[in-house]
């Protein structure tokens, strides 16, 4: 290893690369600016009154729209995120087993490819396409969430196949066990409490997600929030706000313990 | 890895694990939660399997062409730059506006007690707010517009890079910041000269990172009207025009991977 003291050093000193570096950044700003529509100071200056107006009416927010509009949107959003990471967590095993380099070279470099592709679209993306084929409502949302995790869950998963204890693979193997049975005896007891364990940090994750899905109409607190916002009830939108900072909060919080608790064991 | 690491075979359970009666009832709370969950959302289990023909069969129809490809390319390049600006300027009004609180969120720098955890209080609050959620609420303050983008990949890049860059601050080796101390520098002048050489090519690099994370933020924006090319998405897939639309996610794609590379190319310079 070479400290940053030394590799400073050993790099030439070349400062027109600087200065070209510097001017490339600085067009960059000016283009991203100049380009930008419907920017000026007027509307930045109105905006920013806009906003703090809107503030000021959000308090006090609307309590009565607590309960049960705002707590059944998020019981909503939350189970959309449940079955979501179910699905994925069930379909993502047979991907994270491909993908993994130690049970084939080959097939592991195209698995890992096609878990960057999910990766790639976003689950708010994937709700509004599936939404053509399904129509509208919650089980969009949980088709997207649920593919869109697959991305992310097969890749931890393969990680997590990767680095197992090869011992019992091979007393398996050499007391003449097939491939089925290695996979249910040798690796799934390892890697089980890890893929778990990620399951439910992916849940933790999709709770976010799955509060903005009904923004565009794939169920849970999106879609009364899109509501309130389209009318200016910013008391309400303020309720619904709350509500999903202590939903995401508690659900945070408790991924937490039990993601603790077992990898702790 | 060595060998001596991994978990030696010993640790998987050769007996089978005991069965109490708390494990029952946790079985029974976790059925309960799924079956409400199936029924409160109108999903029925088998239907997550039987509906990937109707999901295959539309993105059949999605399939596009290349003619459809060359001609539709050119006239979302224009929306495709606008992402491009929105998270290019988010991630820097965002990574500018972190600076007091990567100070202020940093135990070591930070003495003040209730500032210290306001300032922690503040940046886990900022974060547990989804970006499209703040994009929809910006768009309902400022107007259709990537200006509403713009603002809200703002805050949401505030919240990654200050928590980011604060905890860097707090790794930071401690010997300069005692050297200045004893020289009697003040705050700004430690800031300055022990802790700013440390972290600012961590810093730059969680704000690439972030602009990594705000590029494919900032293409769905446009589903709730603030901006880029989402919005294009939306049009298509409500004409019904799917191939169009097919056109413009591969266009996403190619675009998110380059960015990545890049990114990812500096960011190892860097660090």
């Amino acid at each position: 290893m070479i400290g940053r003291t030394e590799r400073a050093a050993i790099r030439p000193y070349r400062p027109w690369k600087r200065w070209a570096i510097g001017a490339f950044v600085v067009a960059l700003y000016v283009w991203a600016v100049w380009g930008l529509e419907g920017l000026s100071w007027r509307r930045i200056a109105s905006g920013y009154d806009g906003i703090l107006r809107i503030i000021g009416v959000m308090f006090p927010p609307d309590w009565s729209y607590a309960h049960p509009t705002v707590t059944q949107g998020i019981i909503e959003s939350i189970e959309i995120a449940l079955l979501g990471s179910t699905m994925a967590a069930l379909l993502a095993v047979p991907f994270g087993f491909l993908a993994a380099q130690n049970v084939n070279r080959v097939v592991s470099r195209v698995g890992k490819f096609l878990l960057d592709l999910i990766r790639t679209f976003p689950e708010i993306l994937l709700a509004v396409v599936f939404m053509k084929a399904v129509g509208p409502g919650a089980y969009a949302g949980v088709m997207a969430v649920g593919v869109h995790s697959i991305g992310m869950l097969g890749k931890l998963y393969a990680e997590s196949v990767e680095t197992i204890d090869p011992g019992p693979v091979e007393a398996l193997r050499a007391s003449g066990a097939n491939s089925l049975q290695i996979a249910w005896y040798a690796v799934l007891p390892q890697v089980m409490p890890e893929f778990l364990s990620y399951a439910i940090y992916r849940f933790e994750i999709n709770v976010r997600a799955a509060t903005v899905l009904g923004l565009v109409g794939a169920g849970g607190i999106g879609t009364p929030l899109i509501f309130n916002l389209q009318r200016r009830n910013w008391d309400r939108v303020a309720m619904i706000l709350l509500g999903v900072i202590v939903a995401v909060s508690v659900i945070d919080w408790i991924s937490a313990r039990v993601r603790k608790k077992l990898v702790e064991g | 890895m060595s060998m001596a690491e991994r978990p030696s075979a010993s640790s998987i359970p050769v007996a089978p694990p005991k069965r109490s009666p708390l494990k029952w009832v946790w079985l029974l709370v976790l059925v309960a939660i799924y079956w409400k969950s199936f029924a409160d959302t109108n999903v029925r289990p088998l239907q997550l399997i039987t509906g990937f023909p109707e999901m295959m069969d539309l993105f059949r129809r999605m399939r596009p062409d290349w003619p459809l490809f060359v001609s539709y390319m050119p006239r979302m390049w224009p929306h495709l730059m606008e992402t491009l600006r929105i998270a290019l300027l988010s991630t820097t009004i965002g990574a500018i506006m972190t600076i007091p609180m990567n100070v202020l969120a940093a135990r070591n720098i930070n003495r003040i007690p209730w500032l210290y955890s306001g300032s922690k209080a503040v940046l886990n609050l900022v974060r547990t707010l989804p970006d499209l959620l703040l994009a929809s609420i910006f768009v309902a303050a400022l107007g259709i517009g990537p200006l509403a983008g713009v603002a809200a990949l703002s805050v949401f890049s505030f919240g990654i890079i200050a928590k980011l860059t604060s905890e860097s601050v707090e790794a930071i080796d401690p010997g300069p910041v005692e050297a200045l101390h004893a020289v009697g520098a003040n705050t700004v002048q430690l800031i300055g000269y022990a802790v700013v050489p440390q972290v600012l090519p961590q810093f730059l690099a969680y704000s690439l990172y972030v602009f990594e994370i705000n590029i494919r933020v900032a293409a769905v924006l446009g589903l709730v009207g603030a901006g880029g090319i989402g919005e294009w998405i939306m049009r298509d897939l409500n004409l019904f025009r799917y191939r169009h639309a097919a056109v413009i996610m591969i266009i996403i794609l190619a675009f998110v991977v380059i960015i990545d590379v890049i990114s990812t190319k500096v960011r190892e310079r860097l660090v």
